[in-house]
């Protein structure tokens, strides 16, 4: 029988895709495209581009040390402050005034929707800060007009004026000393934008482009963004700390961990967030699995507005009664500390002394009867839907929770919407017990206490727990006006006691962040405050 | 050829009516207010809703707010996004041609490897080769497509790391999306590195496309074996052996061209049953395309995204239908007096 014509043309046909594989399989590995460029797996989009109007961690990783950069910042070894675009800082006796000099020759980032025609100076600085300052400002009510974080630190409040000396010399003025301050003005929120742009866009009417199409100073400018799917950055050529390594940064926006997991196993992505399956990537000879402590706390908050946790004998009886190591293995599988305190015991301030509630399912079934509830107690947790650091997964942990209660005679309700909804929900205080958590922004023991417990973060909407107690907030404010570490860490511990005998929300567990990356890629990404930084990264 | 024509279109305008009164009434089915369900103004200040509420005519009886409706989804308006905020109308253009493009090359694999293979199942007809192809097409066909996937995600990119796991091409190239179909965008691109990006984005089609060519390509096996069992038993066949042809020359020449014309008259109507296999896969193969889009609003109960993603994608797949149907009549004349469906 004699192949015909027909049979090798049709043989070829079939095997054109095969003889094309092959070549693709040669081909992939000596890109040189992909030796300068970065792409890293995030774990969803960022909301906006100015990290001064909000919260999301997700949106401080994806923009805040990318774009942009800061007065002062944290040394990522030891998280003292350390000059950044100011080049040296000056503080009066009274710690009243700070007078700040600013580093000479930054450029902003030139990209197609902008061209600086001066290098950053005071008015920069003057304009960032007035923005949130003052309420009569023209980009004060730009993207909503809502400041969180220096709203919960209460800013307004603290500074009086912020004062331009010469082009190069910036004062602060402040109404009382503040300890935190310095620490506030180095967090991912206190960016510098350009005023020179503000400007081109208040001429073409486009104000909101400011906190969308972002112009920084820092190591990396954005050339496209597509929500939920893909970030673009370029390197800014003339970054001034140091010459940025790698031309293009990609953030790939995969929601999914398992997703986020295969990328990093077939090399689509050499950094990802938020890891599972630690052993599988341990095991792998080309990849590494890194952690580091954040600074944050895990919490079931109680609304002490509301029955059944205005009666602080019963949330003291449902402390008891949850049994935290079996959530630190089961939840964080071993991979965060018991909470005593909400603060994490690395911090200066922490409470050595103070030891967590046991697990005594008899001692809460005491509680009960003392604080007379009869028939059978039942409430709602609100679980939160997303997955963070400080509680990978709010839902188990409810139905861990649940599990505990229900030996006790405690019925539980587990209540979950989607995030938006939760937070609106949970800022109109209809829950009765909520699982959340906080990360902290910078070392400063009081970015635990004010944010999360004070009167007035119960206005700003943080303080979960509608929890005001004038003792415990005289004593945070009285360790803010001292700089003597002494004292205040005297009475921080005072507030940590008063945490513990009324115990507005219970902290759980502290945990640690995770990252995984191909060992190619170097250079430190994580630090415990804050988001990721690719500006010293390198790719072999 | 006329009352053909005039029949589709009839059914054409009854399909349609009934797309979008089922659209319309989900957004009184959805949860919340109707009026942000059909536009998406989440939050939306006062006076926006005003005018909404206007060009809606809200204030009108339920007939003139649906011709309302439909006058704007005429104009191409289908509202915004509640999500993202963006014009669903825009969105959808956006990404059906990466739907389209994967469905293409799902549809051409599944032609190329379905029908030869059917026509060797028939010529060693009852023979093991046959039994063993019937199988094997028996078991591709059960197969829930988003299972296949993946384990071919399983096997393909992480096992043996041939092939990429997901997306449409790396993102390290940076391909302006002109058209949407991504190989023409990059032939047409002026980058230095279009061939690499031409190998990419090849490299990324194989796996879905192999996915959801599997269930259609065993439909071509089956028919192109029946095709050409009943060639191979009709008497111009035996004439030819008994002419004395070789093998071969019975097979190419006469068989293949015969049955081939069989089975091109079936093929066209799997089309849109690939594109719902498409849909699908694309969650699993992260494709950025309507599928992905569409199962995602639904995730994040996008009310204005589902209803106006869902009347878009109903259409579309309502007039590949249709075309695919003409092309027939147009190829074929004794299929034009069939009504829809009887077939």
């Amino acid at each position: 029988m004699k192949t015909s014509p027909w049979l090798t043309k049709a043989l070829s046909i079939l095997s054109a895709p095969l003889v094309s594989l092959t070549l693709i399989g040669c081909n992939s590995d000596d890109q040189t495209i992909a030796k300068d460029s970065l792409i890293y797996c995030s774990e969803g989009s960022p909301v906006s581009f100015n990290p001064q109007t909000v919260t999301s961690g997700t949106t401080i990783d994806a923009v805040a040390n990318q774009v942009y950069n800061r007065l002062i910042t944290f040394n990522k070894q030891d998280n003292s402050i350390v000059p950044a675009l100011a080049k040296s800082w000056h503080l009066t006796r009274d710690g009243k005034m700070i007078t700040f000099y600013l580093r000479k020759n930054v450029s902003f980032h030139q990209t197609d929707y902008f061209t600086p025609t001066r290098a950053f100076n005071a008015d920069d600085v003057l304009f960032s800060f007035q923005r949130i300052l003052d309420e009569e400002h023209p980009y004060h009510p730009v993207s909503g007009g809502r400041y969180p974080f220096f709203q919960n630190v209460g800013f307004t409040n603290l500074v009086d004026e912020v004062e331009k000396i010469n082009d190069y010399t910036v004062r602060f003025k402040l109404n009382q000393a503040n300890s935190s301050f310095l620490a506030n003005l180095a967090t991912d929120y206190a960016v510098i934008l350009s005023a020179e742009y503000a400007e081109q866009l208040a001429q073409q009417n486009q104000k909101s482009d400011i906190d969308t199409l972002p112009i920084g100073t820092g190591p990396f400018k954005l050339k496209s963004y597509q929500a939920g799917s893909v970030l673009r950055y370029y390197k800014h050529p003339d970054y001034w700390r140091n010459e940025v390594a790698i031309k293009q940064l990609v953030f790939d926006i995969t929601a999914s961990d398992t997703g986020r997991l295969t990328k990093l196993l077939t090399n689509e992505c050499d950094v990802i967030a938020y890891p599972i399956a630690a052993q599988k990537i341990q095991e792998n000879p080309e990849l590494a699995l890194e952690q580091v402590t954040a600074f944050n706390i895990g919490y079931l908050g109680f609304n002490t507005q509301k029955p059944p946790f205005d009666n602080p004998i019963i949330r003291r009886a449902i402390s008891h009664a949850i049994n935290k190591e079996a959530i630190i293995s089961a939840i964080y599988r071993d991979q965060a500390q018991v909470a005593t305190s909400i603060l994490p015991q690395g911090s200066w301030a922490h409470d050595d002394t103070l030891v967590a509630l046991e697990y005594s399912p008899s001692k809460a079934l005491e509680l009960l009867k003392e604080a007379g509830v009869k028939d059978g107690l039942s409430f709602d947790i609100w679980a939160m839907p997303v997955q963070r650091a400080y509680n990978p997964n709010a839902l188990t942990m409810a139905k861990l929770i649940q599990a505990d209660l229900s030996q006790i005679g405690v019925k539980v309700d587990i209540v979950s919407y989607e995030w938006a909804t939760f937070l609106r929900r949970l800022n109109a205080g209809e829950h009765q017990s909520v699982l959340l958590g906080w990360s902290a922004d910078h070392p400063d023991p009081d970015n635990f206490f004010t944010p999360l417990l004070s009167c007035k973060s119960l206005e700003t909407g943080s303080n979960r727990a509608f929890w005001c107690d004038q003792e415990f907030d005289s004593l945070i404010q009285l360790a803010l006006q001292t700089t003597n570490i002494n004292q205040r860490r005297a009475l921080y511990r005072q507030a940590q006691n008063i945490i513990q005998q009324e115990i507005p929300l219970l902290p759980i567990a502290h945990s640690r962040r995770f990252q995984a990356r191909h060992k190619a890629v170097k250079g430190q990404l994580l630090s415990s405050f804050g988001g990721i930084d690719f500006s010293e990264v390198t790719k072999l | 050829m006329l009352i053909f024509t005039l029949r589709r279109l009839n059914l054409f305008f009854f399909t349609m009516f009934l797309l979008t009164l089922l659209s319309f009434s989900l957004s009184f089915l959805f949860p919340g207010d109707q009026l942000v369900n059909l536009t998406g103004a989440l939050n939306a200040s006062d006076s926006v809703r005003d005018t909404l509420a206007a060009t809606y005519q809200q204030d009108s009886n339920i007939i003139v707010q649906y011709f309302a409706y439909l006058s704007q989804v005429f104009s191409g308006n289908l509202g915004t996004a509640m999500t993202t905020k963006s014009d669903i109308f825009n969105e959808i253009l956006r990404l059906l041609p990466a739907t389209i493009e994967l469905s293409l090359f799902a549809f051409f694999l599944a032609t190329i490897v379905g029908i030869p293979i059917g026509f060797i199942a028939a010529i060693h007809h009852k023979k093991p080769i046959d039994n063993a192809i019937l199988a094997v097409a028996m078991v591709g066909y059960s197969i829930p497509v988003f299972w296949l996937g993946l384990l071919a995600i399983l096997t393909f990119s992480i096992q043996l790391g041939w092939l990429p796991s997901g997306g449409q091409m790396s993102l390290l190239y940076e391909i302006e999306p002109r058209t949407g179909f991504m190989f023409y965008d990059i032939l047409v691109s002026s980058n230095d590195y279009k061939w690499d990006a031409f190998q990419n984005a090849f490299a990324h089609i194989i796996l879905p496309a192999a996915v959801i060519a599997i269930a259609p390509a065993t439909i071509f096996i089956r028919l192109a074996r029946t095709a050409m069992l009943t060639v191979l038993e009709t008497s111009y066949i035996k004439a030819t052996r008994a002419k004395g042809l070789s093998f071969n020359q019975i097979i190419f020449r006469h068989a293949v061209r015969n049955s081939l014309i069989k089975v091109i008259q079936h093929i066209g109507l799997q089309f849109a049953n690939l594109v719902t296999l498409a849909m699908i896969t694309e969650v699993i193969f992260n494709w950025p395309g309507i599928g992905r889009w569409l199962i995602e609003s639904i995730y994040q109960r996008d009310y204005t995204a589902i209803q106006g993603g869902l009347l878009v994608l109903s259409s579309f797949i309502f007039v590949v239908h249709i075309i695919t149907d003409y092309i027939y009549a147009v190829l074929n004349p004794l299929a034009r007096g069939a009504k829809y469906g009887s077939r």
